[in-house]
């Protein structure tokens, strides 16, 4: 019985070895595609990234020259829809949080900010385009797509604010009140000041979600090629992702124009990296400051 | 004077608050504004009509967009096949014409045009001519078919998209949907084990520290733009699936299902491994008691434990897979056919969507068919997420 015992644990922790060794090698090989993914763009791309690239307008039909107009439009786009969807989202997570009368009230608004993030980004779009472009008459214009763009990173702001304020413990909720402080007071005092870390960290993240989504633009601010930049808001503007997009697929001269989509798909992917990052730092130093204090 | 100012901006805040449901609302009003009109808008070209001999008995609700397709690629012949009398169908456009007249009697401004169609429609029992509304003589003799207006079945069970053919433009959903449906299952399907094993792995196995390197690594390959994966899929995937199965043109519906499954990896490992983690630790230390080994621990208590995350898991990255565009758009090869195998071109509704809302003049059929497609977009995703909401419910109680 003793062997037969022995012999059977053995097997079973063989097997088991061996399925964890699997899970592994799959897990890494995950991060491998990642990091495939991230290296072939950093690699193509590297070479032609100059401060040339960076600071003027494409030329001879996009086969030269660099992708300028193409981040200015995509840095506009990021201002106007935080402009937006910011304080829109901050105050929506505060109701949500601190005000709405629990249960069904506060259900009812997460189920339908659940559901405004599942609707694809193509929907957004076509969305932007009924309200923004044609029945407000915005036309292609960065309003109209920050707009759009706002819409969308809204439930993200929602959500980010609403976890933030949550973390924060009653306690401080009631010494406030108990000082004699009013409602508003104390959200204005304390519980702002106290989430503002974690509420800012998701407010990057959103940037980062802004800065790379094309549908929503397709049709209601990407322009194809603009050789200046926009005068107002109510101007078509070039966006990175859309750039990409325009070079990657729909090039004349494809070993010409193959280097500036490395380029551009590079630049797209540093601002993702550089929000990502900031945004781990930013986390990390608050919550050691969080910690010492 | 505190006491209102609190009101004002507790007023405010609760406006805010129901932003999204107003977002919502506006979504759906918006989107059925613009596509309902597709319904109304005729079959027939804008400005043509159909005219056929007096004659023929055939009953108009015969021609609908389908049929009327069928006549003119010459797959219907006779009009018994619709019902009608046996006789040979002759197709007639107005390029036609000169086949039956000569220069000189259509006139050198071509003013006698119209009486010309009209007396070969008259003379010809078996013709259905195809002709613009323009050159319709004011005594027409023949028998014009009006007033024939795309019908939800001709979108909802046609089985061709399109939208540029003519007399009658094919707005048939079935192609579309088949391609989305199939090319989200396959990613799921080889998404799938990649990220249970990595949630697993990440919530069982791993130590702490190699956790929280890849944790942040998962996220970022959340954040990469949709388009970036495009880009990567069709510079590295797609030629390399062109030379794998040595293929004509490597853009496949293959190769939207793997950049598809690399999208959706995040969303299935994020929230399946959450699902993991929060089976309760006196559940595992039971089982572990019990004389189990870990795997044994993890594959009979813990999975199905976290048997409805998990599943909502799998639902979400359904969602977010049918729901892509961008980088769909760029490596499926955008035909619209009903697939038939992963190898072939196929197209999806996002991708026709993006790619044909630019051409679509607004307000007319095209354009509205384009919204339709949004509107059944909306549908699909909406349930998915009420499906996930009610799973999380069931997993709470």
């Amino acid at each position: 019985m003793i062997p037969y015992k022995k012999n059977y644990t053995t097997r079973k922790k063989r097997s088991q070895t061996l399925l964890f060794a699997l899970f592994s090698l799959m897990s890494y090989s995950v991060v491998g595609i990642l990091l495939l993914i991230l290296g072939f763009i950093i690699v193509k791309g590297i070479g032609v990234i100059n401060w040339e690239f960076i600071s003027t307008a494409p030329e001879e039909g996009m086969t030269k020259g660099g992708i300028f107009p193409a981040i200015v439009g995509t840095f506009y786009l990021i201002i106007g829809s935080a402009l937006f969807a910011f304080p829109v989202g901050i105050m929506s997570g505060i109701y949500m949080n601190e005000y709405a009368p629990k249960g069904k009230v506060v259900q009812f608004i997460r189920m339908m900010t659940n559901n405004l993030s599942g609707i694809p980004s193509i929907v957004f779009g076509l969305f932007g385009m009924a309200l923004f472009v044609n029945t407000m008459g915005f036309g292609d214009s960065i309003l109209a797509g920050s707009l759009t763009l706002g819409l969308l990173c809204l439930p993200l702001v929602i959500r980010t604010t609403e976890e933030a304020l949550k973390a924060i413990p009653d306690s401080y909720r009631e010494g406030s009140y108990a000082l004699g402080a009013t409602k508003l007071q104390t959200v204005r005092r304390i519980i702002l000041p106290m989430g503002m870390p974690n509420i800012i960290t998701g407010l990057i993240l959103s940037v980062g979600r802004v800065s790379g989504e094309t549908a929503p633009i397709l049709f209601t601010c990407a322009a194809y090629f603009l050789p200046h930049l926009p005068n107002s808001v109510l101007d078509q503007c070039m966006a990175l992702p859309y750039h990409l997009y325009v070079i990657a697929t729909s090039g004349t001269n494809v070993e010409a124009q193959l280097p500036i989509a490395y380029g551009t798909a590079l630049v797209l992917i540093l601002i993702i990296l550089i929000v990502n990052l900031l945004a781990n730092v930013l986390r990390r130093y608050f919550d050691r400051k969080v910690k010492t204090n | 004077m505190r006491k209102p100012f609190e009101r004002i901006i507790e007023g405010i805040l609760a406006c805010s608050g129901y932003i999204t449901s107003v977002v919502i609302i506006l979504i759906v009003v918006f989107l059925f504004r613009e596509a309902f009109g597709l319904f109304k808008s005729p079959a027939v070209e804008e400005g043509y009509t159909i005219a056929l001999n007096r004659t023929n008995k055939v009953s108009e609700d015969q021609f609908h967009a389908q049929t009327l397709k069928l006549v003119f690629d010459s797959e219907i012949t006779n009009w018994s096949n619709l019902g009608g009398a046996d006789e040979e169908i002759l197709l007639f456009r107005l390029d036609d014409l000169t086949n039956y007249y000569s220069e000189e009697e259509l006139g050198s401004n071509l003013e006698n045009v119209p009486d010309c169609i009209n007396k070969l429609v008259d003379s010809i029992p078996g013709i259905i001519a195809f002709i613009p509304k323009l050159y319709v003589a004011s005594n027409f003799k023949g028998r014009l078919i009006e007033d024939v207006a795309i019908t939800p079945k001709d979108f909802l069970a046609g089985k061709e998209w399109f939208p540029t053919s003519t007399p009658s433009a094919q707005f048939g959903l079935l192609p579309l949907i088949t391609g989305t449906l199939w090319v989200s299952l396959f990613a799921i399907l080889f998404a799938l084990p990649f990220g249970l094993a990595v949630s697993i792995y990440m919530a069982e196995i791993a130590h702490l520290k190699i956790r929280n390197i890849m944790k942040p690594m998962i996220e970022l390959l959340a954040g990469i733009p949709s388009v970036v994966y495009g880009f990567f899929g069709l510079v590295v995937i797609v030629p390399f699936i062109q030379k794998v199965f040595h293929l004509p043109v490597g853009e496949s519906g293959l190769a939207g299902s793997l950049v598809l499954a690399i999208m959706a990896l995040p969303t299935i490992i994020t929230v399946s491994e959450d699902a993991i983690r929060n089976c309760p630790r006196s559940m595992r230390e039971a089982s572990l008691a019990l004389g189990a080994s870990h795997w044994q621990t993890i594959y009979r208590v813990v999975l199905p434990h976290s048997f409805s995350g998990i599943s909502s898991a799998i639902v979400l990255g359904i969602g977010r897979a049918i729901g892509e565009t961008m980088a769909v758009l760029m490596v499926t090869g955008n035909a619209a056919v009903i697939p038939t195998s992963l190898l072939e071109p196929l197209r999806t509704i996002p991708a026709t969507i993006a790619a044909e809302l630019g051409e679509a003049p607004a307000g007319g059929a095209h354009y509205q068919a384009l919204f339709m497609l949004g509107v059944v977009l909306f549908f699909i995703t909406l349930t998915i997420n009420l499906a996930v909401e009610q799973i999380t419910k069931q997993q709470k109680s």
